[in-house]
């Protein structure tokens, strides 16, 4: 991560006359696009590509990604975004001819693998979270919330009501309010108590028959366990109301507890956080929803169904809420998730959560007297600190910055919106104890950098490929493509 | 386990510092009832070896463009990728880094972003770009929400030509959001028919038309941007399901679209059983507040050194919450790099030379199967995919992989009127001798 060659733009490169592809010889006479379509035909080449050959479209993106940073070089304590290590075998099966090369309107005869591969997938998912169905359409996870509230809307409506308002915690993710929006809904915020959980009381008040679900992260943003889940639950069904579990957290709870035996009616699951899917520089990602049986009647179609050994698509669904993506979900991914599942089975995943936890736990024991707890109530999967007591002025964002510093990536910071200036810290469970020591390290010195140096780490990052970027500057006027 | 680094001693040493007995007392914050008693009713783990052979028989137990001729398009196109994308794909500075939240240090990724956005404008002749959106279905489906924000129409018209599960993801989308979604009839050339468009318009905030549509028959967007309206125009949006096809058609900006969706997924990605493929979204700079996604922007960082970042976050829902443009947070991005590595291997002139190709063979097989007696569904201009007038279309399939070849798409699931209607796409895969043993077998069945 250190200063390296400066990468011009593609664009800046181009040098006409050279090629990055060869094509095979046409080998039927050729149409122009002026005798096939007229007026309508391009006039010119599109200038907006450039000329280049692969070896420097090679050298080029090699160079870039040199100016990343990424899991296989070092702890991405990102707090709920689940930065665990990407297993290679994922990455190979995935890329089988006989899987990437599977057109999805083929006849479902000739797709018999692909088939076995999605139902072994929804079955899997049902049994680590207490689901009774599954569907793997949802791309990501706000795709999966919109989903799963597309499918509360659904099953009220089939009772004569669709209700009005979702009750979402201030801790929550801010996608959860954004997706109640778009299935139709109005979004109330309620405050969470003193202990970061529901509180149980507030919401007895506040529940009645215009509730048509609460959206809960469990464990939630901060951390903890929700410990009266089950009488949120009984709460919200006393009164007709659903229970959403948003699962970007689930990696603390796998083998340990199971939102369907809590009395949760839908969930999604990040397959990108939990399944160990790579991130991608942000997606491909996959959030299939799993769901109660009550729910399953309104899933999207179509869902894989086994018949005497026979796999298909079943489309006959008429209380279905419809599509929710072009085709049946992202496979590639879940290809990826069902071989992380296969290599681990149920052992391998209750192992993953449980050290997860202990090394969430390990950090924070580690980090606090260095930083200020955001909040004190027991710790599952990640931690949160706040910005208390840093002194000369030191901000939180200054603090991460001088992370990249130490070579490390920051955390999550300035969420949850509840915590002033969170830090909020989830290693995971791939984490090496030497890392999070080193981590730890980096930690104390950028603390005592701050009292004693300040403005080295108001000004960081000094070693990064780049300094401190103008974020202000970019929104005020915006350059979103190159010009000549 | 592998993936696990803790040995016991680690593990040990760690609850001594936190302070625990067991790793069980970790867990105590949750309540003994709702904890599982038992293993999770899953198998047991399996080692590296054994889970690759199951994937082995499962890829077996597939039949693939690879092996066996393919016909098939109807929203997914069998293209070469060139082994250079994935060479990039696999190197995991990029495929297990994160959104580019912390920009300083995933300039890699964001600078790519910009690339590809500055392709994507160019290559549909728009001014702004966002960084890639879940698949064509949902781009479509974001840009009716989008319209719904600037215009106060409260209708959504689409034509009855635009892929029929594009339309269907839109209606999910603006189900509950007191949008109406009304379908515009397409004439016997195949395209948009016009006068029922003028009349449908009045109250419409959108219309979106496939380019070309799902009968592979070439739009004339100019046309369709000029009818008289009696009212406020609706935003003209061009969905795109075959970007390739952009190489070889005058872009839809300059003829007057205002707003072009669609799925990239031709650029360079895997047909995939239908996914991860790679939503876009271009616009008009006057639109351009209300995108949904992440939208990548220039600046300069303390040195005065040009950099990027993600911009115009105020639109999104980790700062606008239930008010933001759109819901998405994830997108598509090693997608959104695999068509960026694409477009730079293949050049202006590369692509336009895969255009013509395409171009070519789908005329060659049209002609092929037309002096065999198949004849053509629609008269408008076609690119890579047409459809043809096949009797028992439902049932061809079936004969024609008994014969090694992967048939074309029957229509009669989407479109009941057109009983006999069959979807057929060449493209630079397809050889001439396949084309030539289809229309023979066409031929004898039509």
């Amino acid at each position: 991560m250190s200063r390296q060659i400066e990468e011009k733009l593609l664009f800046e490169l181009d040098h006409p006359g050279r090629n990055g592809a060869s094509l095979p010889k046409c080998d039927v006479p050729e149409v122009s696009f002026a005798d096939a379509f007229g007026p309508l035909a391009r006039k010119e080449e599109p200038v907006a590509l450039p000329e280049l050959s692969e070896v420097d479209v090679i050298r080029h993106f090699t160079r870039l990604s040199a100016c990343n940073y990424s899991v296989d070089l070092g702890l991405y304590p990102l707090g709920s975004c689940t930065m665990k290590y990407n297993p290679k075998i994922n990455e190979a099966v995935c890329r089988y001819e006989g899987l990437s090369g599977v057109h999805p309107l083929q006849d479902e005869a000739t797709a018999q693998g692909a088939l076995e591969l999605m139902h072994a997938l929804q079955e899997s998912l049902c049994a680590i979270s207490g689901m009774d169905a599954c569907t793997l359409q949802p791309a990501a996870g706000a795709h999966g919330e919109f989903t799963g509230m597309q499918l509360i809307r659904a099953y009220h409506e089939a009772k004569g009501n669709p209700r009005k308002i979702v009750l979402i915690p201030d801790s929550a993710h801010g996608t959860n309010p954004a997706s109640a929006h778009f299935a139709g809904y109005a979004v109330e915020e309620f405050k969470s108590g003193a202990d970061g959980c529901v509180d149980v009381e507030a919401l007895k008040a506040r529940m009645n028959e215009e509730v048509a679900a609460i959206m809960l992260t469990v464990p939630n943003t901060l951390g903890i366990f929700e410990k009266n889940i089950k009488a949120v639950c009984e709460i919200l069904h006393a009164k007709g109301g659903q229970v959403y579990i948003d699962g970007a957290n689930l990696n603390a709870l796998m083998g340990v507890t199971r939102p369907g035996d809590w009395g949760a009616d839908v969930m999604h699951i990040n397959l990108h956080k939990t399944f160990s899917t790579p991130h991608g520089g942000g997606g491909p990602g996959a959030g299939p929803v799993a769901c109660k049986a009550h729910l399953e009647p309104f899933l999207p179609v179509p869902i894989v169904v086994k018949k005497e050994e026979r796999y298909s698509f079943d489309y006959e669904r008429p209380m279905s809420i419809g599509k929710v993506q072009g085709f049946y979900g992202n496979f590639l991914v879940l290809a990826r998730a069902l071989a992380y599942i296969e290599t681990m089975g149920a052992e391998g995943l209750k192992s993953a959560s449980e050290l997860a936890v202990l090394n969430a736990n390990y950090l924070r024991a580690k980090l606090t007297g260095k930083l200020e707890l955001g909040f004190d109530g027991p710790t599952l999967h990640e931690v949160v600190f706040c910005d208390k007591g840093m002194p000369n002025g030191v901000t939180t964002m200054d603090f991460a910055k001088r992370l990249i510093d130490y070579g490390f990536h920051p955390p999550t910071v300035y969420f949850p919106l509840i915590v002033h200036g969170a830090i909020m810290i989830e290693p995971t469970e791939t984490e090496p104890k030497e890392e999070m020591d080193r981590f730890v390290e980096a930690v104390e010195k950028i603390v005592a950098e701050a009292r004693e140096t300040p403005d080295l780490v108001k000004k960081a990052p000094h070693e990064a490929y780049r300094k401190r970027l103008d974020e202000v500057a970019a929104a005020r006027n915006p350059r979103l493509v190159w010009k000549r | 386990m592998h993936y696990l680094p803790a040995s016991g001693e680690d593990v040990k040493n760690m609850l001594g510092a936190v302070g625990a007995k067991s790793v069980d007392d970790l867990f105590s914050s949750i309540p003994e009832e709702v904890k599982l008693r038992g293993p999770l009713p899953i198998p047991s783990g399996l080692a590296e070896a054994e889970v690759k052979e199951r994937f082995a028989l499962r890829a077996a137990r597939n039949t693939v463009a690879s092996c066996f001729p393919c016909f098939l398009g109807a929203g997914a196109y069998d293209h070469y990728v060139p082994a250079a994308v994935d060479a990039i794909l696999s190197r995991s500075e990029f495929y297990t880094s994160y959104t580019p939240y912390q920009p300083e240090m995933a300039q890699g990724t964001l600078q790519a972003i910009f690339e590809f956005q500055t392709m994507m404008a160019g290559l549909t002749g728009m001014d702004v770009s966002n960084a890639s959106l879940y698949d064509g279905a949902s781009a479509t489906a974001e840009a009716a929400l989008m319209a719904s924000r600037l215009r106060k129409g409260r209708k959504i018209l689409v034509a009855r030509s635009l892929h029929p599960s594009y339309r269907a993801v839109l209606r999910t989308y603006v189900k509950h959001l007191g949008l109406a979604v009304e379908e515009v009839p397409f004439g016997s050339d195949g395209r948009v028919d016009l006068s029922a468009y003028a009349k449908a318009a009045e109250g419409a905030c959108i219309f979106l038309v496939g380019q070309p549509n799902f009968f592979g028959v070439v739009e004339d967007v100019k046309a369709i941007s000029s009818v008289a309206l009696n009212s406020e125009k609706p935003i003209l949006a061009v969905a795109v399901a075959e970007t390739l096809a952009l190489a070889a058609l005058e872009p839809p900006g300059p003829q007057g679209a205002d707003l072009c969706v669609g799925d990239a997924r031709s650029f360079g990605l895997p047909v995939g059983f239908g996914g991860p493929y790679l939503g876009f979204m271009t616009a008009k700079k006057e639109l351009m507040r209300q995108m949904p996604g992440r939208i990548c922007g220039e600046t300069v960082d303390a040195d005065g050194r040009r950099g990027f970042v993600l911009t115009l976050t105020t639109r999104e829902q980790h700062i606008r919450r239930e008010k933001a443009t759109s819901n998405i947070c994830s997108n598509e991005g090693l997608c959104m790099l695999a068509a960026t590595v694409y477009l730079a291997l293949m050049g202006r002139k590369g692509l336009s030379e895969l255009a013509r190709q395409n171009l070519s063979k789908a005329h060659y097989l049209k002609g092929a199967l037309e002096a065999n007696g198949v004849k053509p569904l629609f008269g408008g201009p076609v690119f890579n995919e047409f459809a043809v007038s096949v009797k028992g279309s439902a049932k061809v399939n079936g004969k024609l992989f008994k014969k090694g070849i992967i048939g074309g798409y029957p229509l009669f699931k989407d479109y009941p009127k057109l009983k006999n209607g069959y979807l057929l796409c060449a493209t630079e895969r397809t050889a001439k001798e396949d084309c030539d043993k289809l229309a023979s077998i066409l031929g004898g069945a039509a």
